[in-house]
This record gives C-alpha cells, structure tokens and sequence, in this order.
C-alpha cells in the first residue's frame, strides 16, 4: 500500500518538474522569438502607431510602408533590391569555393601520405581560431597596391582558405570516407581528381550541405570586411544598406524602417526554419571539437 | 619495391590538393598579418596630399598607449568597454545554456517539444548582425515601442533614455548579444552532455544521487572541455566585437559608440583609424592580437591541471567504447 503511493508521489513530483521546466524553457523561446514579432506588427503600422509602444494586434500599412520605402530610395545609389543582388554575387560563388576547396584539402591530407601532411594539418589547427579582424590593416593595404579595393575579388577569393570547414570536412572523412573505394577507383584506372570529383565529393553530400549552409549564413551577415572594402554605393551588400537604415534619412521613419528590416530579416527566418534540422544537427557535430 | 614507388607517387597528390588553400591562406591572410605587425612600426603622414612614410620604431605603441605626450590611451578604454559587454552577456550566457542543456537531455523528466525549442533558441544566431543591432535599436530608441510601454508600466522613468544612459546602452549590447548567441551555446553543451556515458548516470542514481548531486559531480566535471571551447571561442569572438556596436548606437559621423565613447570597441577604433592613420592602426590590430593571444592560453592554462586533464581523456575514452 505504501508502496503504490511513493510511487504516485514520485510520477506526480516528475510531472511538476515536467511542467515547471517546460513553463521555463517555453519562456526563454518566448524571448528569442519576441523580437521578431514585435518586426513582423510594427512594419505593419503606421510610424505614429509605432511610437505609442508595443502591440501585438497586425495592422494593415505594410504595402504602404513598403512604397515609402521605395520613395526614400528613389535617387539613391543603393537599393535594398540591389544590395540583395550584390549580396548573393558575392555569396553564392564566396560559398561554392569555400566548400569546394576546403573539401580538396582535407581530401588531400585524409587520403594521400606526404611529408609535410602532419605540418599541414597542425598548420590548418592552429590558424583555425585567429581572427580576419587584426590583420585588416594588412589585408587593406594590400588589396590597395593590387587596385583590388572596390571589387569583390577580395571578398570572393579568399574564401578559398576556410580553416573551420577544413577540420569540419576532415572529421567527417574519418568517419565516412573509406580508403578502398578510392584504391578500387584507382584500380579501375580513374584519375585523382576524378575520383575526388565523382566519387568522393558526393559521398560527402551531407557534410558539404550542412557546411555549405554554414559558410552562406557567415558570408551574407559579413559586415566587417565589405565596410573597408567597398567604397562605391551602387556595390554595397545588403549588411551596408543595413547600416543606411539608422542614417538619420531613415531613422525618423520607423515604419520604413520597420518594412525595410522586415525584408531583411523574414527570408533569413523562413530559409532557416527549412533547413533547420540540418543546422541544429550541424553545430551538434561542430561541438564534438571541444 | 614497386608498391613502395607507387604510394611515393600518390603522394605528391597530397601536396596538388591542399596547394590551392595553402596559397590562398599564404597570399590573403598569413602575408596581410606579419605586415600588419610590420606596419606597426612604420608612421604614415601626408604632406602635400602625399603620402610618406618613415621609420617609426615603437613610436605608434607609446602613442597608442597615450605615453606620449599630447596622446590619450584610448586602446585601454575601448578594451575596457569590449570586456565589459563581452561579460555581461557571456556569464548568463553560460548559465542559461547551461540550465537549458540539462532539462532538455534529461532522460528522468522527459520534457516534450525539445526538438521545436532548440529550432527556436538557435534562431536569432542565423540572422545578420546588422539587422539584429538596427531592429533593437529601433524598438528600444527613445520613442521606440519596448522603451513606451516600459515607461507606460511605470518601470522606466518618463524621461529615460537607453540611449544616453552608458549602462542602457552597454547593458542593451550585452542583452541582444547573450539573444544572440546563447541558443548555440546550449546547442553545443547539449552535444556536450549526450557525449557523456550514460551508465555514470545509471550508477551514481543506484547509490542514490541526487538530481543535483548528479549535475554537480558528473555534468558539470564531464562538461569541462566544452565549456572551456565554448568559452574561449566566446572570449575570441568577443574581443573582436564590431558588428553590433558599430551600429547600435553610434553618430552619423563616425564609429564612435555613444554616450560619451562608451561602447566602442577596439574593432572599431581601428576601422576608425585604417585610412587616416596606417600605422596606429596596426599598432591597434598588433596590441588585439597579443590581448587575444594571452586571453586564450590562460584561459587553457587555467582550467584545470594536467592530470585532470587526463583523468578526462580516459573517461571519455571509456565512454567511446561501449
């Protein structure tokens, strides 16, 4: 008799935990997405509803914030349509490089014996956490003598040397790459590059997704380099138009604002509420470094 | 004979592979730092709308650090205000992520949705900086909607402003970076806490542990490394903090953090230097980088002795091989 009844005290005491961790948990998800509906209602409102606080309830003015922020536009170098575009010009290819050669180069040090392979791969290691922003200065400089400055060149290539993906790529090798299918593909009289081309790049589908996804996210949202490298208007990326929106020719303007930022940031959202289990699962992979 | 000839010719393979990222790192990023290090010693000045340069020894570094007269050590304010920010979001940080990686992997108090809850913790790290810094500062401006009704509440009084208040602002930075980024840290803690063995669970509820005695003598211990990584990558990044300051409360004229300089960071000291001033810039990005590098050996160096170290090592060893 006592018995049955510590174990409906244990099932109840497990149920209040239950429910007072959930009540917790769903708070913290209340905050994280508060902010994001708080964009969604007020590039809904006029700039004077804006203005009288928060609330929940949508209005019906998107549209018309919408045209008053093409009006702002009008005469202006840059367009947020325009930063979009200049945007992905820089990312689409910025993103296919990083992965491509990073893959190449794990490839290279995973498959192949060479002498300086444990150099190259300590090398890879160590620069892995140095960050771009201390050598800008240099980095600046020298894109100055090579009349590279105001071109995409420099926001393109060196995505070409991407550390992070390296180890990433290299690590998922070691779990899913067999050596034989390569000295089979060899036995059959298949190039390396070919091989690497057709036979291992797409066994490393999964890997090359999730990265690729992690590598357009990092290179959209770049602020920092575009700032000291891009000079005429008409080339701004998206995160520099971002940046006009708190120019005082906006900043009074909050429902332009408001719609402007909302075009910003609501695909980002929706992009990654699909690819969502892809990228939850790949920063659980990215961890296991630690 | 002949199979040892071949792999020596494979071999070279290896050096065709990893050439291109090598030279791309070499030119882009290794050749940039050591002149930057190098332009550090060198005073850039113009005369005439040219540019000349000139010896300059440790001349940038006295000025920098405001030893020369006529010089204000800015670079140890603005360090100042970076670590400041940086601390006020990483310890809640830690901690929430912490509480968060615990009940979602608890395999007792089995709690429903996780998988929902960590799509939405992790969201608002995917969004651009840019955006993120420009819609908080929108909602929470002086006529801004979350700044109106705290006021209509009564929490704020009717003349605050965040935006000329030094902890508003500061204190609002640390709040939309710790928004930012403790969705991923929990991420990472999880994967974390999954890498432990489960049967230290099992063993320690058999000799009757406690849920806290079992937080405090095997999560936490087990959780060292990658909190340590989470920490030190938090610590880097945070060091080189520019994209949310540097828009969130900043004058039309320049990467100055307001009220009062208050929350620039040292980025943005050198984005404000780069053109103007070549060489105090490197000396900036020279004095960064050996901040950086301290921060993080002694953080490694603090975090436990070697034979803790080892003692993990073998335990997370043991929990592989099952």
């Amino acid at each position: 008799m006592t018995k049955v009844k510590t174990k409906d005290n244990y099932t109840r005491s497990l149920r209040r935990q239950r429910i007072f961790r959930t009540v917790i948990s769903v708070m913290f998800c209340a905050i994280s997405l508060f902010p994001f509906l708080l964009l969604v209602m007020n590039a809904t409102r006029t700039s004077d509803a804006i203005k009288s606080g928060i609330s929940l309830i949508p209005s019906t003015h998107f549209l018309e914030n919408w045209r008053n922020l093409l009006e702002k536009q009008n005469g202006m170098q840059i367009t947020l349509q325009r930063a979009t575009l200049n945007s992905l010009a820089i990312t689409v290819p910025g993103t296919c490089l990083s992965v491509y050669f990073s893959t190449l180069t794990a490839y290279g040090i995973h498959v192949y014996d060479f002498k300086f392979k444990k150099f190259a791969w300590a090398f890879i290691m160590a620069v892995m956490m140095v960050p771009s922003q201390i050598s800008i200065i240099g980095f600046y400089r020298f894109m100055l003598d090579l009349g590279l400055v105001d071109t995409y060149i420099p926001l393109i290539i060196p995505t070409i040397a991407t550390p992070t993906v390296v180890f990433f790529m290299k690590q998922y090798m070691e779990s899913s790459l067999s050596l034989e299918m390569i000295e089979a593909a060899r036995i059959d009289g298949s190039g390396e590059f070919h091989t690497f081309n057709t036979i291992s790049l797409p066994i490393m589908k999964p890997a090359v997704a999730t990265q690729a996804i992690f590598q357009f996210i990092a290179q959209w949202n770049n602020l920092f380099t575009p700032t000291i490298l891009l000079t005429t208007d008409s080339k701004k990326t998206l995160p520099l138009f971002v940046q006009l929106l708190s120019s005082n020719q906006f900043r009074t303007d909050y429902g332009v604002v408001y719609a402007a930022l909302f075009v910003t940031i609501i695909p980002l959202v929706v992009v990654y509420l699909i690819l969502s289990r892809y990228i939850v699962a790949g920063v659980a992979l990215g961890g296991v470094k630690g | 004979m002949k199979k040892r000839k071949k792999k020596v010719n494979y071999g070279r393979y290896g050096y065709y592979f990893i050439a291109p990222f090598f030279l791309v790192y070499l030119l882009f990023q290794l050749w940039p730092l050591i002149n930057t290090f190098y332009y550090s010693t060198l005073s850039y000045y113009k005369r005439n709308g040219r540019e000349f340069v000139e010896f300059a020894g440790i001349q940038n570094f006295l000025n920098i650090f405001g030893i020369t007269a006529g010089e204000r050590a800015y670079v140890l304010q603005y360090l100042k205000n970076t670590l400041i920010m940086w601390g006020c979001n990483f310890v809640p940080q830690i901690l929430v992520s912490l509480l968060l990686a615990v009940w979602f992997t608890d395999q007792k108090v089995k709690m429903k949705g996780t998988g929902a809850m960590k799509v939405i913790v992790y969201l608002p790290s995917v969004i651009t900086a840019a955006s993120v810094s420009v819609l908080f500062n929108a909602l929470f401006s002086q006529y801004g909607p979350i700044t109106q009704t705290l006021k209509d509440w009564g929490i704020l009084g009717s003349n605050f402003d965040f935006m000329s208040s030094t902890a508003g602002t500061r204190g609002l930075i640390s709040l939309i970076l710790w928004w930012m980024w403790y969705g991923n840290t929990t991420l990472l803690l999880i994967s974390g806490v999954l890498g432990i063995d489960p049967g230290l669970f099992e063993a320690a509820e058999i000799d009757g542990a406690s849920g806290f005695k079992k937080f405090r003598y095997i999560t936490l211990p087990l959780l060292r490394p990658i909190m340590l990584y989470t920490l030190v990558t938090s610590a880097i990044g945070g060091l080189q903090m520019y994209d949310i300051p540097a828009l969130f409360n900043v004058p039309e004229t320049g990467l100055v953090g307001l009220p009062d300089d208050t929350t620039t960071t040292v980025t943005m000291y050198i984005m404000r230097l780069y053109n103007s001033d070549v060489g105090k810039a490197a000396a900036v990005s020279v004095f960064l980088f050996v901040v950086t590098l301290i921060v993080s050996l002694l953080l490694f160096a603090s975090m436990g002795d070697r034979d803790e170290r080892r003692l993990k090592k073998a335990q997370r060893k043991a929990g592989r091989k099952r």
